[in-house]
């Protein structure tokens, strides 16, 4: 048996899919830049793409470009966003709980001399949009908040922050990281004022190695990547066409059935936390109900050690993820469970389980009753 | 210079008498072992109390063959030579001056020639032949000068049914062929210390089997892995290794739950030594090796050596025993093991460590506290001996 509960970290691809990059990487295998026939087959996926993404997002196909994923497109984003409005001004904002693809890139900025404000969150994990008001100043060039955090499954108030931001200068960029957050709800970048949004394929049950990046139309913005001028020189690089074929069919896929899968990832998400916390000294980290994500739950486990529970889940063929990376001599404390205040007995003490399409009820009740075997065992052996 | 022989140099096999040969065919066997898996094909032969390395096929890679023959133990030098026929002075001059204009294009230097007459029948004794060569050379490059006391350069000369002409000799690791001193079982953890005390153990010529102590799920597959990755470093050295696994789970908490907590280590270290001393046992090992290093850590005192000593009747070698950490450190980046020991996976030592462990531990006292495990450890004892999982690693 295998019960697999860490879909944020990736997830099985869709067979159809597999079987989609297979038939792209053996049949259909030319250069979308090629001028023969092959090249013309190849970039038919390419353009295929780029219209299913458009309808998604509700955006104009040259708004989409094609990157090896979540991190690439983070990186572009910010870094490419940064360089080429710093006449503006060298102020950037973001959040202390972004994924390190935007964290790491705000630190490579600051070297450059660029001032990064970090916003923290409330106990819910979520960025008070009046905190983001108060830090923007005139010479704020961008502004760069996840949508959905992938440890504790926070959404942020991208809507209510767009708005602010363009309220204050229309030309501050908003850059969002969807990369937990697309395929699990609706993005409308237009709607909700977003110059730059990242998506990542292998979450969404496609090919791992494949991203998109939607910049919207005039966003002043340098490539950061040299070469043969593809993607209209923003992402220059063959493109990785068997992989964007695969990532556009599971796209397609998730969102011909998205209210259908929440609703189920949701009720799923409320099953397990009812019966979870019926154990003892067990919490819940983030929002619990409908006002978080719906696939992902951080569970706190008061005096077990996260990295063990994982191993004894691990052994009963359930596979998660511990919610803070903690390793022997190199406690690396996770920002998002510092930054929603978790009582520091607990940041070791925590495990993310992520659901997907694929996850049913009995695998939910399975990993209860697992819990239920394993936690009391674990704490008998606490370290004393 | 494209070298097409090499000359290997070794010490304390040439001091074993009678057992000589035993040793030259170990070093043999190991150095085509390690031969295996370079670019082109060689000869390994023993002529005249001499092993040389001749190079079969038109291409090989230097640097990869002399790094390959540098993880041979029993090996001290490496002499790439160049080898000519027994031809008659004149034109062994002329070689020598070849050679030393290729290998040498910077002529501002001292030298010395230094000639070996193994075969007496040659034309002339050592003594002539360093003078004429030596004058030859300076002839052919005034700008050298000799020292006969501190050369930049010896040039050796070795008359034998061959001619050997080299100058450099390139560091061996020393130490005796693997095979040629029985078979050890060490205590592989994920540390620094002890895949040292394995390369250390094998460079006396000691084959090795190791035993690492699983305690999932309180250590993951990953630390597992990690060890299985070590192993595999030093059997570059020590040629391959059966890595016993041993699931270690239920002693410890059985010794978690009823020893006294300040003992917990201490009970620990026994029941591995006393488990790896049955595998040895059952795998025709000799002895045990651990990477034990005095005053280290509270386990480690002289004191509590001495505890965990005591349920062994095999030799417990300690390699480590008289090194400083900086030293063992220095070692395992020598044979490329820290960065994987500092790989920061819980091993099953660091599980439960008390906060102020016994460091004068009382074998009486300790004896006592085992006691307590009594009811059940007979049992949890062969199940641990029964988990063993042979990890063949070459």
């Amino acid at each position: 048996m295998e019960i697999y509960l860490d879909n944020s970290a990736t997830t099985r691809a869709f067979p159809e899919v597999a079987e989609k990059v297979a038939k792209v990487m053996t049949e259909d295998y030319g250069n979308p830049s090629s001028m023969h026939m092959k090249g013309v087959d190849a970039e038919k996926y390419i353009k295929e793409a780029k219209s299913i993404f458009a309808g998604i997002l509700k955006v104009n196909e040259k708004e989409i470009f094609f990157t090896s994923g979540g991190t690439e497109s983070d990186n572009l984003a910010i870094i490419g966003s940064a360089l080429a409005n710093q006449r503006a001004g060298k102020h950037i904002i973001t959040s202390s709980i972004e994924h390190p693809a935007v964290l790491e890139s705000m630190k490579y900025l600051e070297s450059l001399g660029f001032e990064v404000t970090y916003l923290g969150t409330n106990k819910e994990g979520v960025v008070e949009p009046d905190e983001l008001k108060k830090a923007l100043r005139d010479d704020t060039i961008l502004v760069s908040i996840m949508h959905t955090n992938n440890e504790i499954g926070s959404l942020q108030r991208i809507s209510d922050i767009g708005v602010i931001i363009k309220d204050h200068n229309p030309n501050t960029l908003f850059h969002v990281d969807a990369v937990q957050g697309f395929g699990k709800a609706k993005i409308l970048p237009k709607k909700m004022n977003i110059d730059m949004l990242s998506i990542s394929s292998h979450k969404i049950h496609g090919p791992k190695g494949v991203g998109v990046l939607y910049i919207a139309d005039k966003t002043k913005i340098h490539n950061i990547s040299f070469g043969g001028g593809q993607q209209g020189n923003m992402r220059s690089g063959t493109e990785n066409v068997p992989g964007i074929a695969g990532m556009a069919l599971a796209a397609k896929m998730i969102y011909a059935k998205l209210d259908e899968e929440c609703e189920n990832l949701y009720s799923l998400k409320e099953r397990f936390i009812e019966e979870a916390t019926k154990i003892p000294d067990v919490t819940v980290n983030g929002p619990v109900g409908r006002e978080g994500a719906p696939h992902i739950v951080s569970l706190s486990f008061r005096g077990v050690r996260a990295e063990v529970l994982l191993h004894a889940l691990e052994d009963k063929g359930i596979y998660v993820s511990s919610g803070s990376a903690c390793a022997t001599n190199h406690p690396e404390i996770s920002k998002t469970l510092k930054a929603i205040d978790l009582d520091k007995d607990l940041l070791d003490s925590t495990i993310r389980f992520s659901f997907s399409v694929f996850t049913t009820g009995e695998e939910i009740d399975e990993t209860v009753k697992a819990l239920n075997d394993i936690v009391p065992m674990l704490r008998k052996y606490a370290r004393r | 210079m494209n070298y097409r022989t090499f000359l290997i140099k070794y010490a304390e096999i040439g001091l074993k008498g009678k057992n000589r040969y035993v040793f030259e065919d170990a070093l043999v066997k190991q150095i085509n072992r390690a031969l295996k898996h370079c670019e082109g094909s060689f000869e390994v032969k023993r002529t005249e109390g001499r092993v040389t390395i001749d190079v079969t096929s038109d291409d090989y890679d230097f640097d990869e063959t002399i790094a390959a023959l540098q993880t041979v133990f029993g090996i001290t030098g490496i002499c790439p030579v160049v080898v000519v026929d027994k031809v008659p002075y004149a034109e062994l001059s002329k070689e020598v001056v070849k050679y030393f204009d290729e290998v040498y294009p910077d002529k501002n230097k001292t030298f010395k020639v230094f000639a070996r007459r193994a075969h007496k029948d040659y034309e002339m004794d050592s003594m002539e032949l360093n003078k004429e060569l030596g004058h030859d050379i300076l002839e052919a490059f005034p700008e050298l000068t000799v020292d006969v006391h501190h050369p930049d350069i010896q040039i050796t000369v070795e008359v034998r049914n061959v001619i050997y002409i080299y100058s450099e000799i390139l560091p061996g690791p020393g130490g005796m062929p693997l095979g040629t001193n029985g078979k050890a079982m060490l205590l592989l953890s994920g540390g620094i210390d002890s895949p040292v005390a394995g390369y250390m153990i094998a460079k006396r010529g000691v084959v090795i089997d190791a035993v690492y102590f699983h305690a999932p799920p309180y250590t993951s597959e990953r630390a597992k892995q990690k060890v299985v990755d070590l192993a595999r470093l030093i059997s570059k050295y020590t040629g391959p290794i059966r890595l016993h696994v041993i699931n270690f789970t239920d002693i410890q908490l059985a010794i978690y739950e009823k020893c006294p907590h300040e003992e917990l280590t201490i009970i620990m270290r026994r029941y591995m030594m006393k488990i790896a001393e049955d595998l040895a046992k059952a795998n025709d090992c000799q002895a045990l090796v651990t990477g034990e290093s005095l005053g280290q850590v509270a386990s480690q005192t002289i004191h509590a050596l001495g505890v965990t000593n005591e349920v062994c009747t095999l030799p417990v070698f300690r390699p480590l025993i008289g090194f400083d950490k900086q030293d063992i450190i220095d070692i395992s980046e020598k044979i490329g093991t820290f960065e994987t020991s500092i790989l920061p996976f819980e091993d099953c030592c660091t599980i439960f460590v008390a906060k102020h462990p016994v460091t004068k531990p009382n074998l009486e006292i300790i004896k006592r506290h085992e006691e307590n495990l009594s009811e059940n450890i007979d049992e949890l004892y062969r199940k641990a001996i029964e988990s063993d999982e042979v990890i063949s690693i070459w």
